[in-house]
């Protein structure tokens, strides 16, 4: 086998092919019976984890390339966990004074129609 | 050809010819093809980007006081006077999923040198794709034409509804839209037989980034869509 390629038996394809249909039909169900609050959440980010872990590792061959580009690809992205924190916390900021100075009032923006 | 004499001549210069040296000389980092390794860069910094929109979105979301839609009622369909929530998404989806599928094993028949299979289920990845795109289009008319939905402001409710959507899923759609001219090119050039000689590791890589499309709608179906 030549240098970095990647050959796997096709059964393999197959399995990753049928989880990832059951695991959208999961999610959609989700919204479907209408899960609201912490339970809905975590459903569809486990699901949607799920569907991303086995699209990198099977389908981009990610489980079977060398540590060190699994590093470089893998690792950048995890500080974007901290921009997604810090703009979670200005979001929360922001809503919150909006509360304070201008009040519930939430039709203000929407047209009659 | 790391052990040449221009290169361990060049490792004590100083300057701008020494840090050309010290980070070019001849070392390989990545033991794949140069064009898969500059594949996964490319798709690194897409995935900043579309990080940078969906954190954009969520910030939005989560600092405005006026009413979000609600996706699961916005993208309904009615079919046979009932109302089906999120139902063109859901098929949208497994669309995109049916073709990361075939695309898999596109790249399983290049790597066996099966020239016909392989072009035949890239182009039928690259039909699915197209299909993708079509969907889209005609649910951007029905929430433009219909629902009068625009980047600016909307009946339903927080005005940059509509700027994030319009941004997000047309960047991903734009996406779909190249791979599909990506794919049905390198599904020619297979067909011609131009990498009997090269090998089939473009295969992989036009499939790296098609992967990376669908992937990329896991995350907006979960945020945009379901969220």
């Amino acid at each position: 086998m030549a240098e970095g390629q990647q050959q796997h038996p096709i059964a393999i394809y197959f399995w990753i092919w049928g989880l990832l249909f059951v695991l959208s039909t999961f999610s959609y169900l989700v919204d479907y019976f209408e899960f609201q609050g912490y339970l809905r959440w975590a459903l569809i980010i486990s699901f949607m984890l799920l569907k991303a872990g086995f699209i990198v590792a099977i389908f981009m061959h990610m489980a079977w390339e060398r540590l060190a580009l699994m590093c470089a690809i893998l690792g950048p992205p995890v500080v974007l966990l901290l921009l997604i924190g810090v703009m979670a916390i200005e979001g929360d900021y922001t809503v919150l004074t909006r509360l304070d100075f201008f009040g519930q009032d939430t039709t203000e923006f929407v047209e009659h129609h | 050809m790391a052990h040449d004499a221009t290169t361990a001549a060049d490792a004590t210069a100083p300057g701008l010819r020494g840090l050309a040296s010290d980070w070019g000389s001849d070392k390989q980092a990545f033991h794949v093809p140069w064009g898969k390794a500059m594949m996964w860069i490319f798709l690194l910094s897409d995935t900043f980007i579309f990080t940078c929109f969906l954190t954009g979105y969520m910030n939005v979301r989560a600092s405005t006081r006026v009413q979000w839609p609600v996706p699961s009622e916005v993208f309904a369909l009615d079919v046979a006077g009932t109302t089906v929530p999120l139902l063109l998404i859901a098929i949208m989806t497994f669309v995109l999923i049916t073709s990361s599928g075939t695309m898999a094993m596109a790249v399983n028949m290049g790597y066996r040198r099966d020239r016909a299979k392989t072009a035949t289920l890239m182009f039928v990845t690259a039909a699915f794709g197209a299909m993708f795109v079509g969907m889209q289009a005609f649910e951007w008319t029905k929430l433009i034409v219909d629902e009068g939905i625009r980047p600016w402001g909307n009946p339903l409710g927080a005005p940059q509804f509509g700027s994030f959507f319009f941004m997000i899923t047309g960047f991903h759609g734009m996406h779909v839209s190249i791979g599909v001219i990506y794919l049905s090119v390198v599904a020619l050039k297979v067909l011609r037989g131009d990498y009997e000689n090269r090998g089939y590791e473009i295969v992989e890589i036009t499939g790296l980034y098609w992967h990376f499309v669908d992937l990329v709608w896991v995350f907006i179906f979960a945020f945009f869509y379901l969220w």
